[in-house]
């Protein structure tokens, strides 16, 4: 990668105090149990176990194929396990009522592009049960955040590839998720906006939001509070990136991610 | 409250795209005024011709509404007969009249046939007059007064047939849309059910729908002025039910489509055999077991109900079972729907 992050420890160290406080008292963001899906003889996941804490930074690192965009659809619901449990802000999924806590983002970017920012805000924020001043307010804040509000009456047809990526983060925003669920957010976008995109996730897990979010991009994986390795379907390792260099013995989460998982990486 | 706000969107996406809209609106326009164009324009009077017929004879042939041409010799009539000039050749034999007609084109043959047989019929009766006996047929009609135009017949079917294709064309597309952009996943993350996904469509398309129903009904009866014997509102109530079933079929089919393509293909599988047993053909020569099939197709119910009100100026009570049969199809249709987006999410 061209461009190179800025540390990001002092953060790091601030929200794990936050953390801890959050913590208590709840359950954990995530917890899988042996979570397995297979499509016919094909094993795309295997008996994965996991869990994620609130108020974390979880990167799920793997190259594409691996079985990542699937097991984001399995936290989600979205499509049902052939074994094991999936438990979302401790409820047991799948249950509609967990999807009002979080905020999701898929690979494409999911807007209508007939309609306007505002429009396609309005449509996903009635979903939310949000009406009336409170949409609005909604609206105008998510808008901020990512810095589209001189866009909001423009077709979304008229977006740019990053500006319709940000709108698409703005709309998993909109009625303040507990829990982020991002599949790949900064796929195919410019080293800028990539950038913008990441104050914007650290800003937000600042304010105590738990952040998933899945990369096959090592230098983003190295910003994460921990990183889940998958390859094959398969969670080789789960651990902070220092820990993961640790104990490959490695100088870079791309040898720890080789050493670790048995293979190239992509 | 999800519902209404699905069906808004979808309402805002129409209102944006101008070229559907045209599609929804002025295309079944359109082709029903060509249609009309097609078989409501002149009589057709077939060109007969004869050799060596007696004046008098010639007369009533043209009185009965033929292009009579009169040859002198057969050898030059017979050569107007294989060049198409003439539909019908009539000439004697002896004291037997003997007709050979043209024949490529059957409708033309059995208008010829007709008017001759009139024209002859009418010699017999005045070769007649000593007896007591008439055998003029008193002809009276049931329905339509004996004015109806092949238009007039069909238009009934076509209107329903229009408001069914272009809706489950759009409807179809529609939804598969939102799964090929990924807006039906993004939906699918929301804490949205899947019955308030199909009446949001329901709403949002009925709008559109009754809207089209009433515009392709009133055109056709008032500006094509196609024959109306029974109530407006039953049409409309018809030709909306039609419009429900085609959305209905339109949005489960798109659930076994991959791309638009894929709900073209649909048009030929689904909704060519039904125009073909709609009642704008008729089906009386077909096998039996064969006719019985019209009875799992939607607008064969719809096209049966449309001609009976405006034709024969049914009442409800007359056209409910089809009224019921297309609701069945509707709600059977929507649950199927509600279920088969369970691709979609697990539950």
């Amino acid at each position: 990668m061209a461009d190179k992050l800025p540390a990001l420890s002092d953060q790091t160290d601030q929200s794990n105090q936050s953390d801890e406080r959050k913590r208590s008292g709840n359950p954990p963001a995530i917890e899988l149990r042996k979570l397995t899906r297979t499509y016919g003889s094909r094993t795309v996941l295997s008996e994965i176990s996991l869990e994620i804490r609130r108020g974390e930074l979880f990167g799920l690192l793997g190259p594409s194929g691996s079985g990542k965009t699937t097991l984001v659809k399995q936290i989600m619901g979205l499509d049902a396990p052939s074994g094991g449990t999936v438990t979302l802000l401790g409820e047991r999924m799948p249950v509609r009522s967990a999807l009002q806590r979080v905020g999701y983002m898929a690979q494409s970017d999911a807007l209508y592009n007939e309609l306007t920012g505002r429009e396609n805000l309005e449509f996903f924020a009635s979903l939310y049960g949000l009406s009336g001043a409170r949409r609005k307010e909604r609206i105008g804040s998510v808008m901020k955040l990512v810095d589209l509000t001189e866009h909001l009456n423009k077709p979304t047809a008229a977006y740019s590839g990053g500006m319709k990526r940000r709108l698409s983060l703005a709309v998993s925003l909109l009625h303040e998720p507990e829990l982020l669920l991002l599949d790949e957010p900064t796929v195919g976008i410019d080293p800028v906006l990539r950038r913008s995109i990441w104050e914007e996730l650290l800003a937000l897990r600042a304010r105590g939001i738990t952040i998933v979010l899945t990369t096959h991009v090592m230098d983003e994986a190295d910003r994460c509070d921990r990183i889940g390795l998958i390859r094959d379907g398969k969670l080789t390792a789960v651990d902070t990136p220092e820990g993961l260099k640790q104990t490959s013995g490695k100088a870079t989460i791309e040898e720890a991610f080789i050493a670790l998982g048995g293979g190239t990486a992509t | 409250m999800r519902a209404r706000a699905l069906a808004l969107r979808i309402i805002r996406q129409f209102a944006r795209d101008r070229r559907t809209l045209a599609l929804l609106f002025l295309a079944p326009l359109l082709v029903l005024t060509l249609m009309y164009f097609v078989f409501n324009g002149q009589e057709v009077k077939p060109d007969i011709g004869t050799v060596n017929y007696p004046e008098a004879w010639q007369e009533k042939l043209d009185q009965a509404g033929a292009h009579v041409h009169s040859y002198s010799s057969s050898a030059e009539a017979e050569v107007a007969l294989r060049d198409g000039k003439l539909d019908a050749l009539l000439t004697t034999e002896g004291n037997q009249p003997s007709l050979r007609l043209e024949g490529s084109d059957p409708s033309k043959s059995k208008a010829a046939l007709l008017l001759i047989q009139q024209a002859l019929q009418q010699e017999i009766r005045i070769d007649q007059t000593s007896s007591a006996f008439s055998a003029k047929l008193l002809v009276s009609y049931e329905h339509g007064e004996g004015k109806l135009t092949s238009f007039d017949s069909f238009g009934p079917v076509l209107v329903g047939f229009f408001s069914f294709f272009f809706v489950f064309l759009l409807a179809g597309v529609a939804f598969l849309r939102e799964k090929t952009t990924g807006t039906m996943e993004r939906l699918m993350a929301t804490p949205i059910r899947r019955y308030e996904i199909v009446s949001g469509y329901l709403i949002g398309f009925g709008v559109f729908t009754i809207l089209q129903a009433t515009l392709i009904a009133l055109y056709s009866i008032h500006v094509l002025g196609l024959y109306m014997d029974g109530s407006i509102w039953l049409v409309l109530l018809t030709n909306f039910l039609l419009s429900l079933v085609a959305l209905t079929l339109g949005t489960l089919l798109s659930s076994f489509a991959g791309t638009e393509f894929q709900i073209i293909q649909f048009i030929p599988i689904v909704i060519v055999p039904q125009v073909f047993f709609s009642g704008l053909f008729n089906l009386d020569a077909m096998n039996p077991w064969l006719q019985k099939l019209s009875y799992v197709m939607p607008l064969y119910y719809g096209a049966d109900a449309m001609r009976g009100i405006m034709l024969r100026g049914e009442r409800f009570a007359d056209i409910q079972l089809n009224i019921y049969v297309l609701l069945a199809f509707s709600i059977a249709f929507i649950l199927l729907n509600i279920a088969s987006l369970k691709k979609q999410r697990a539950f």
